[in-house]
């Protein structure tokens, strides 16, 4: 799977409650809740957010909270891929079972800056910055995981193995 | 080579002889758990799968806890989601309101969760069943649905992490104030993806109620699960609510831990979390200049019998101070019963305080004690993140129950031993 969008760059463990504040929980459609993506760590991210765009994070992105309404809201947004130096484990988790797309990659969180596009290539764990030219190489998912995703999320491969 | 409980309990799940650190199993599940949030999205996920029955009706736990009683109509359809699919399902164990309580409260009572368990829960706070001696672990809503139809979840097996505490517990210390210390010692993620196993002289004589509330919050620290091997204190507990068998694991002398920390507990003060992560810990004593707008004593972190009871101690004859909104939250029905019995609920309504039926309510700023902007609360709960209560702007400050009352009635952050 390949992606190519514009970066809005967090920082440090962004937590569930900021990606989406429980205050909207009350519902769990992906369009609803992207009104409000974000919101608690930059209020503008909801309207500046645009269709294959990239969110880039420092360590421990998606800690807290077990809801998966936080992947959800993500997607829902348009986001196609978050790029982070860690991600909790939950959230590593319901990314993967929920299909948005993640990587774990140290030196694209050091070089990549808020406004660059990039272009991501999970298959090979590749992350190219198009303004710089520049590449950061990054660990591929274990085979296992790279099967559920694949087949679009773990209710799918549960599917096609019954 | 030895292994540790965490291994153990995750071994016996998977069949297998031994299993080691980094290796993916795929385990059988003993309990699986949702609530009024998690558990619609994962039925939705369910009937994806073309599913018209779960794996077994006895295994399932779904409690309408977080917007309940229901907040606005939005929630109200999301229990009914919940409580339609227990009744065509045939899902025994659904707690209405009623009989509910906080989730993480209400399992243990109930004897849902026992020593040896390998239980998954669509809630962080699953870890809290760590307690008991079993292998519990937050997962999302799509394992929970996995897990609904074919009882089982893939696991990568943790490393081990073993914390040893010792020396003599002062007076107001707590469990509250152990692991929140331990997080201000290793960060919000110190223990990503690893289990926390918490030992030493001063767990094997702390309480059940404290051991909850210390693996409650291992996820704070980024565990996978926080776990206490079960000793005599858990047999106690245990052995009048189980309703089947169980087994309790011990870690082996020689199993291998990816760290061990020590912790000398004789002169830690009570501690506070300040805002915006669990890990901005200071003692008590660095954090009396701060003037608070309310108080919350209750959630799956502090609401049993004995937090309500530390917390009625302090507040016998006294008033909360004029300027202090105080919420007192019993973690279950049977828990509130017993609070009343012991007229703490007396105690607590004459000192000026609210008492609500069970809820998660504000610990995630649902409903129930919303925090207006520029406005500061300290809590007896696990989160503090922006907005975790309310407003963006509003602040949360994290400590124990005694912390809690005495600085209810004086209107600022108080220790105990103040009042």
């Amino acid at each position: 799977m390949k992606f190519t969008g514009k970066v809005h760059k967090f920082g440090a463990d962004v937590d569930t409650d900021a990606i989406i504040p429980a205050r909207y929980l009350n519902t769990f459609d992906p369009l609803e809740l992207a009104k409000h993506c974000m919101e608690d760590a930059d209020a503008e991210f909801p309207n500046k957010v645009t269709a294959g765009d990239i969110i880039v994070a420092d360590k421990n992105f998606g800690c807290g909270s077990s809801r998966e309404h936080a992947p959800i809201a993500i997607k829902g947004a348009g986001v196609s891929c978050v790029i982070a130096r860690s991600f909790a484990r939950i959230f590593y988790r319901n990314a993967i079972n929920t299909g948005l797309p993640i990587l774990e990659c140290d030196a694209a969180i050091d070089a990549i800056n808020s406004g660059d596009e990039v272009e991501v290539d999970l298959d090979l764990g590749q992350v190219r910055n198009l303004r710089t030219g520049e590449v950061y190489e990054a660990a591929p998912f274990p085979p296992f995981m790279q099967e559920i995703m694949a087949k679009g999320g773990l209710i799918n491969y549960i599917k096609d193995k019954r | 080579m030895g292994m540790t409980v965490s291994q153990k309990i995750l071994a016996a799940h998977a069949g297998k002889e031994f299993v080691a650190p980094g290796e993916l199993i795929n385990c059988k599940l003993d309990v699986v758990l949702g609530n009024d949030v998690t558990a619609p999205v994962a039925i939705a996920e369910f009937e994806k799968l073309g599913m018209d029955q779960v794996f077994d009706q006895e295994k399932i736990v779904l409690v309408p806890d977080h917007f309940t009683p229901n907040k606005d109509i939005k929630s109200a359809e999301q229990s009914k989601i919940m409580r339609d699919f227990a009744r065509k399902l045939g899902v025994k164990h659904y707690f209405e309101i009623g009989c509910m309580g906080i989730e993480h409260c209400l399992l243990p009572e109930q004897g849902l969760v026992l020593p040896g368990d390998l239980i998954i829960g669509a809630d962080s706070h699953t870890c809290t069943y760590g307690a008991l001696g079993a292998f519990a672990t937050g997962v999302g809503s799509t394992d929970m649905a996995a897990g609904m139809a074919t009882g089982e979840a893939w696991f990568k097996v943790p490393e081990s992490i073993k914390f040893i505490y010792y020396g003599e517990m002062p007076r107001w210390l707590s469990g509250k104030d152990l692991i929140l210390h331990t997080i201000g010692d290793i960060g919000v993620d110190g223990a990503r993806y690893m289990s926390m196993e918490f030992t030493g002289e001063v767990i094997s004589k702390l309480s059940m109620d404290n051991r909850f509330t210390m693996a409650n919050m291992a996820i704070e620290a980024g565990g996978k699960n926080g776990i206490i091997v079960a000793d005599n204190i858990t047999r106690k507990y245990v052995e009048k609510r189980a309703k089947r068998p169980y087994t309790v694991f011990q870690s082996d002398p020689d199993a291998e831990y990816f760290e061990i920390r020590e912790y000398d507990v004789s002169k830690m003060e009570p501690v506070i979390a300040f805002p915006h992560l669990p890990e901005n810990t200071r003692p008590v004593s660095e954090a009396t200049a701060v003037s608070l707008d309310q108080v919350v004593i209750g959630s799956c972190t502090n609401g049993r019998l004995e937090d309500l009871e530390i917390a009625a101690s302090l507040l016998k004859g006294k008033k909360v101070h004029p300027e202090i909104r105080l919420l007192i939250f019993p973690g279950t029905q049977q828990i509130y019963l017993d609070a009343l019995r012991q007229g703490y609920i007396e105690t607590f309504i004459e000192a000026g305080a609210v008492v609500s039926t069970p809820t998660c309510g504000p610990c995630l700023g649902g409903h129930m004690g919303i925090l207006a902007k520029g406005e500061k609360a300290l809590a007896t709960t696990n989160r503090n993140f922006v907005g975790r209560m309310g407003h963006p702007e509003s602040e949360v400050y994290l400590a124990s129950p005694a912390v809690a009352a005495a600085s209810a009635i004086k209107g600022r952050i108080t220790a105990p031993w103040e009042v």
